[in-house]
C-alpha cells in the first residue's frame, strides 16, 4: 500500500476560471522520497496541504487523498486531527516563523504528543532528547527559546518536532529555502539520513531542481495544477520527456558548465482567471502545434522507463532542447 | 504596527509615555495606590465614619492631616479607605470585560464568516451606546450598589477589548506558527487557548490597564451622582459629591483631595498601559 495516494484531485476555488489543482495523481510509496517540482503558483504547496486534508475554506475538492489508507478529504474533524497528530508531519519553509516564539523548544517538541494523551511528560521528554540527538542538537536546547537559536538549528528543531510522533508520511515544503547554502546541504543530508533511519515516506516540495535530484527517488513535475511528468529522478533529469521539464532544467543555473545567460521560459504560469483548453503549457512551449491548444494531453506511460508518465502530445517525436546537457 | 492601536477616548494625548521617568513615576504611584487600598484598614488613622464635629470644616491640623469634611469626618481616612472601593470596582470591570472581550474577539477573528459579522456588529452597537448611560440604566433597573454599575460597565467596556482582540487574532492567524500547530493535529480550541491568547495577551493587558483608568472615572462619576456605592461607604466619587458644600464654605480640601486622587490614579494607569503597548509594539517591529 502506498503511504500517500492522491488520485484525480481537483480543487476549485470560488470565483476562478480554472481549477487550482486539475486532476492531480501522485503516489508516494512507504520509505520513498518524491520531489514535487515546478514554478511558483503551480499548486505544489496546495497539493502538500491537501495531503493533510487542509483545503482552503469554501474550495470544492473532489478526488481522493489516501494517507495510510484513509481518505483525508472525507474524514471527520476528530479523526482528521488524529491522523495529523500521529501519521503525518510537516516541515515548513521558514522555521523562525513556524515555531511559536514565546514557548521553549522543549514545550514545542512535546506538546503535541502530550495533548493526544498517549504520552506522559517524561516519556515525551525522552523522545524529544533522542530526536534532538538524532538531529545533532544538544539537550540544553530544550530549555531555550526560539530566538536564541540560529535558523539552521531551528530547522533541525522543526525536523525533530516532525519526527516526534513517528509519522509514516513527512511533508517538506521547501524546507531549505530560508536557509543559507551551507546549512542547506547539512539539512538535506540530515533529512535523507533520518528518512532512511525512521523509514518515513517523504514528499519534498521544492523549486530547486538540483536539490530534488539529490534527495528524491522519484520526481513529479507540476504545471498549472497538473502533474505533467513523473519518473525516476535521475532519468527524468537526464532525459526529460516533457518540454516544461526540459525548459525548467535549462533555466536553472549550473556550476559545472556555466552559461553566459540562463535560458528563460517566455511568459508565465496561466492565472486562475483564464480557462485552459488543451495543454496548459501550450502558450509557452516551442513545440506546440494546433492539437496542443485544443486537446488536453493525457498522462501516458513513457516507453522503456519504469513508473514514468508524461502528459504531452509530442513527447515521443521531440527531443527537448537543453535536456541532454544536464546529468 | 497599526494592529496595536489601543482604543482610546477622545481628548488630548500629548504625553509621550515612552519616557522612562514618567513611566516609572506612574508605575510607582499605581503600585502605591494599590498597596494603600490593600492595607487600608491598617494605615487609616481614624474611623472614616466617626464624626468629630468640633473639627468639621477645618483645614489640615495635627488631628486631621488633610482636614475634615462638613460632618467632621477625617478626609485622609476616608481617602485611604475609599481607595478600596475606588479600585475594587474598576478591577472587576476590567476582569469581566477582558474575559468577555477576549472570548468574543478571538471567536470572531478566528471563526470569521457570519459569527464575525454578528459579534462585530454587536460590539459596534454596544460601543455606540454610552457606557455611563448604560450603567445608570442598570442602576435604575436593579437598584443602587456596586454590582449593577460594575456589570453594566463590564458590558460597555467589552467592545474595547473585543475589537482589539479580533484585529490581533486576524493578524496572528496569518502567521505560520499557528498553521504548524494545526498540522500537528491541534484542535482549534487548543490552538486558541494555549497559543493564540498567550501571544496576544500583552497587548490586551495594555488595553485593560487603560480601561482600568476609564472605569475608575466612570464609577467615580456614578458615585458622584449618588448612583454608585451606598451612602456612608467611603468612596472617592462620593467624597467629591459630599465635599461640594464644604467647597462653597471655604474649605475646599475635602473635595479637592479625592478629585486629585482620581485624576492622578487614572493618569498613572493610563501611562502604564500606553507604555506597555509601546513596548510590545517595539518588540514586534
Amino acid at each position: 500500500m502506498n503511504t500517500l495516494q492522491i488520485a484525480d484531485l481537483r480543487v476549485v476555488l470560488p470565483g476562478t476560471e480554472r481549477p487550482v489543482l486539475d486532476g492531480v495523481d501522485l503516489t508516494v510509496a512507504s520509505g520513498e522520497t518524491v520531489a514535487l517540482v515546478g514554478e511558483s503558483g503551480c499548486g505544489k504547496t496546495l497539493t502538500s496541504r491537501a495531503a493533510l486534508g487542509m483545503v482552503p475554506p469554501r474550495a470544492e475538492a473532489t478526488g481522493t487523498v489516501l494517507v495510510d489508507g484513509r481518505d483525508m478529504l472525507t474524514l471527520g474533524a476528530r479523526s482528521l486531527r488524529r491522523v495529523r497528530a500521529t501519521t503525518t508531519a510537516m516541515i515548513f519553509q521558514d522555521p523562525r516563523a513556524a515555531i511559536n516564539p514565546v514557548r521553549r523548544i522543549g514545550d514545542f517538541l512535546t506538546e503535541g504528543l502530550r495533548l493526544t494523551g498517549a504520552w506522559d511528560k517524561t516519556r515525551a521528554r525522552e523522545r524529544a532528547l533522542t530526536l534532538l540527538d538524532a538531529v545533532g542538537l544538544k539537550s540544553t536546547v530544550l530549555r531555550q527559546y526560539p530566538h536564541e537559536l540560529s535558523g539552521g538549528m531551528l530547522q533541525r528543531v522543526m525536523i525533530a518536532a516532525a519526527l516526534m510522533a513517528d509519522p509514516v508520511l513527512l511533508l517538506a515544503d521547501e524546507p531549505t529555502t530560508a536557509l543559507d547554502v551551507t546549512t542547506q546541504a547539512e539539512i538535506i543530508a540530515l533529512l535523507g539520513e533520518l528518512q532512511q533511519r525512521f523509514g518515513t515516506a517523504m514528499l519534498f516540495v521544492t523549486h530547486d531542481l538540483d536539490l530534488a535530484a539529490v534527495i528524491a527517488d522519484r520526481v513529479a513535475v507540476m504545471y498549472a495544477g497538473r502533474i505533467v511528468e513523473t519518473g525516476p529522478a535521475e532519468e527524468v533529469f537526464a532525459a526529460p520527456k516533457h518540454p516544461y521539464t526540459a525548459a525548467l532544467l535549462a533555466a536553472s543555473p549550473r556550476l559545472d558548465a556555466p552559461e553566459p545567460r540562463l535560458t528563460v521560459i517566455p511568459g508565465r504560469v496561466p492565472g486562475l482567471h483564464t480557462a485552459i483548453s488543451g495543454c496548459p503549457f501550450a502558450t509557452r512551449c516551442g513545440h506546440a502545434d494546433e492539437r496542443c491548444a485544443t486537446e488536453r494531453p493525457q498522462s501516458t506511460a513513457v516507453p522503456g522507463r519504469a513508473e514514468a508518465e508524461v502528459a504531452c502530445w509530442n513527447s515521443e517525436s521531440l527531443i527537448p532542447q537543453g535536456g541532454a546537457a544536464h546529468g | 504596527m497599526s494592529t496595536l492601536a489601543l482604543v482610546r477616548r477622545s481628548g488630548p494625548r500629548t504625553a509621550r509615555t515612552t519616557r522612562p521617568w514618567l513611566y516609572l513615576i506612574c508605575a510607582g504611584f499605581a503600585v502605591l495606590v494599590v498597596l494603600v487600598a490593600l492595607l487600608a484598614s491598617w494605615i487609616a488613622p481614624a474611623d472614616p465614619n466617626s464624626s468629630d464635629l468640633s473639627a468639621a470644616l477645618t483645614g489640615p491640623s495635627a488631628g486631621h492631616l488633610l482636614g475634615a469634611d462638613g460632618s467632621g469626618r477625617d478626609t485622609l481616612s476616608r481617602l485611604i479607605i475609599g481607595a478600596r472601593t475606588a479600585l475594587l470596582g474598576p478591577a472587576f470591570v476590567v476582569l469581566f470585560s477582558t474575559l468577555l472581550g477576549v472570548a468574543v474577539g478571538v471567536a470572531a477573528g478566528w471563526r470569521g464568516g457570519w459569527l464575525d459579522s454578528v459579534l462585530s456588529r454587536g460590539s459596534e452597537l454596544l460601543l455606540a451606546f454610552p457606557g455611563l448611560l448604560l450603567a445608570i440604566l442598570f442602576v435604575a433597573l436593579y437598584g443602587q450598589g456596586l454590582v449593577a454599575p460594575v456589570i453594566a460597565l463590564s458590558l460597555a467596556y467589552t467592545p474595547y477589548v473585543s475589537r482589539l482582540a479580533r484585529s490581533l487574532t486576524l493578524s496572528e492567524k496569518q502567521r505560520p506558527y499557528l498553521a504548524a500547530y494545526r498540522v500537528q493535529g491541534f484542535s482549534n480550541r487548543a490552538i486558541c487557548l494555549r497559543h493564540l491568547i498567550p501571544n496576544i495577551g500583552p497587548v490586551v493587558l495594555a488595553q485593560s490597564t487603560v480601561n482600568f483608568g476609564y472605569a475608575l472615572i466612570d464609577l467615580a462619576a456614578l458615585s458622584y451622582l449618588g448612583l454608585g456605592v451606598p451612602p456612608l461607604t467611603p468612596d472617592w466619587g462620593a467624597m467629591v459629591n459630599e465635599g461640594q458644600s464644604a467647597l462653597l464654605q471655604g474649605q475646599p480640601l475635602s473635595a479637592i483631595v479625592p478629585c486629585l486622587a482620581i485624576v492622578l490614579t487614572v493618569v498613572a494607569f493610563n501611562v502604564v498601559g500606553e507604555h506597555w503597548a509601546d513596548r510590545v509594539a517595539k518588540r514586534e517591529a
